[in-house]
């Protein structure tokens, strides 16, 4: 097993007095491609603040290798308009090459936006240039949380091959949190449930390969998660928190 | 002539030492919406003048602790039962009333109210000039020191975060810049306009820049303008000074706002006879339209 890029140990957050992660440990390797799934409020944003130290854990700890550099797409970023800000002026706080950025730009799909500005780009342009900074970190690690929202379906899909080709050339892990399953279960090695802490987590991809997935896939994303094998080892009796696997949470609702 | 040249002299050299400092916190201001943050930090300085006045200190002293404490209890305050701008209503406007009660309080003291509270330009003192350039100074290094992480997290805490930038001790930094700035600029625009020349120069500035760096050039150059201008026009018609800087800042706004305008519908004019083209150039698997003009 190769080294942890980042380890969390018994991760606790409370804010304003309700707990919102608890005992949650996780590790990230190099190379490999993580997915945080959970219905809404289960803290998978919080649990990505935390790994790229925007928030503090109330209990536990976070462990980075030595030197880690991350490369973080957040969910949603609003620029406040009265900021002049152009493309190639945002990708400068990743690298001051010029070539670089333009090479970067043109890597993500979003080729010759330089002299735009950020508050001009549509929603898709904008996650491809923030994919674009991310990659000029050269990072150990790249974190997604829900980088392609705002993106079609078809721009979801070209958006993750893209994160895939981009973990292949630069070697880097991957932790993402997404909506999207069917795209979970093609391009994770790793999934992991949340829901205030950690449900369960496995590898997706023998289960895709599965009669029983191509049966159920006909039935929406809740189908995919069902499928999903789950590792029931503790129970689930405690009532503090609702735990909704046959029926995929917000997914469903959300892609239809 | 040498007595009227001096102090029109010295009264520009306190308005440029202000602009200087004003311009590039001013557009942090405006970036991260704190102008009612900086009236309260500004309004707090009364405060400081009176605890100045009681305790025989320099007012410059007095004022910029102030401004800090206000400062900080507001930024540790805010969002805890009530909202932001609730809270710094209050704060703004109490530290008004309780200033301007304190003071009244300071008996066998002439105190110059008018001139805390709009500024007193012309009178500026060798000594004067001397602390603002000074704070403007300072004020100034430290921004451009920390610039690359006060953008980073003026643009996103988070995205500042995972490049190993902590967005709250860019905000201390931001905030005691402020009250640095409150101290300075109370003799030549006083406590009740000072975030005008913030707000103002930079929401001037916006109309032109494309980067934050050339929004920072741009803010310094219309506060310079302002201060020449209305010290010109205070001189002329015999208006207060501090005012009158003020007035030729906002007509400046308006002017930029206008030519701005005019520019950007007569670029939209020649993009839109080239755009089709170039933006399906830029992405083909994307529904939403660019909102770009």
């Amino acid at each position: 097993m190769s080294a942890a890029l980042i380890e969390t140990e018994g991760l606790g957050v409370s804010l304003g007095g309700s707990r919102i992660l608890r005992d949650v440990s996780i590790r990230v390797a190099r190379g490999e491609i993580v997915t945080i799934v959970g219905p809404n409020g289960s803290g998978k944003t919080t649990l990505v603040r935390l790994v790229i130290g925007a928030l503090r854990p109330t209990e536990g700890a976070v462990r980075r290798a030595p030197g880690l550099v991350i490369g973080y797409v957040p969910q949603r970023l609003a620029i406040d308009h009265t900021m002049p800000l152009s493309v190639a002026r945002f990708l400068a706080f990743a690298s001051r090459d010029r070539a670089a950025r333009t090479r970067a730009l043109a890597h993500v799909g979003a080729p010759g936006l330089e002299r735009r500005q950020m508050i001009d780009l549509s929603g898709g342009q904008f996650q491809r240039v923030m994919l674009a900074h991310a990659l000029l970190r050269r990072p150990d690690l790249l974190v997604l949380d829900e980088a392609a929202q705002g993106l079609d379906q078809p721009g979801t899909a070209a958006f993750y091959r893209l994160v895939e080709t981009l973990r292949a050339e630069l070697g880097c892990a991957v932790l993402m949190v997404s909506h999207d399953l069917h795209v979970v279960m093609a391009a994770s090695d790793r999934v992991i449930c949340l829901n205030g802490h950690v449900c369960c987590e496995g590898a997706p991809m023998h289960v895709s390969a599965a009669p029983e997935y191509r049966a159920l896939f006909g039935h929406g994303t809740g189908g995919t998660m069902a499928l999903y094998r789950h590792e029931h080892d503790h129970a689930h009796g405690d009532g503090d928190h609702a735990h909704h696997h046959p029926r995929a949470p917000e997914e469903a609702e959300e892609e239809a | 002539m040498s007595l009227l040249g001096d102090f029109v002299l010295r009264a520009c050299l306190a308005g440029i030492g202000v602009a200087l400092a004003a311009g590039p916190l001013g557009c942090f201001v405006v970036w991260r919406r704190m102008a009612y943050f900086g009236d309260a930090t500004a309004h707090a300085a009364l405060l400081g003048v009176t605890l100045s006045l009681a305790l025989n200190l320099p007012v410059v002293l007095g004022v910029a602790a102030m401004a800090v404490a206000m400062a900080l209890t507001v930024a540790l305050a805010s969002g805890r039962t009530y909202a932001v701008d609730t809270m710094l209503g209050v704060a703004s406007h109490a530290a008004l009333a309780v200033g301007l009660v304190a003071l009244s309080f300071l008996s066998g003291v002439r105190v110059d109210l008018m001139g805390y509270l709009f500024g007193d330009i012309l009178a500026v003192t060798a000594a004067d000039l001397a602390v603002i350039f000074g704070g403007a100074a300072l004020v100034s290094a430290l921004i451009a020191w920390r610039w690359r992480r006060l953008l980073m997290a003026t643009i996103n805490p988070d995205l500042a975060a995972a490049s190993g930038v902590d967005a709250g001790r860019e905000r201390l930094i931001l905030t005691l810049a402020l009250a640095v700035l409150v101290a300075v600029a109370l003799k030549v625009v006083g406590v009740l306009l000072v975030t005008a020349m913030l707000i103002v120069p930079a929401a001037a500035a916006r109309a032109f820049a494309r980067t934050p760096e050339e929004m920072w050039g741009l803010a310094v150059a219309v506060g310079v303008a302002s201060s020449l201008a209305g010290i010109w026009g205070s001189w002329t018609w015999d208006t207060p000074a501090g005012p009158s800087i003020v007035v030729a800042a906002v007509l400046l706004l308006a002017l930029a706002n206008a030519a701005g305008a005019l520019t950007r519908g007569r670029r939209a004019d020649q993009t839109s006879s080239a755009g089709p083209a170039g933006a399906s150039a830029v992405s083909s698997s994307e529904s939403e339209s660019s909102s770009s003009r």
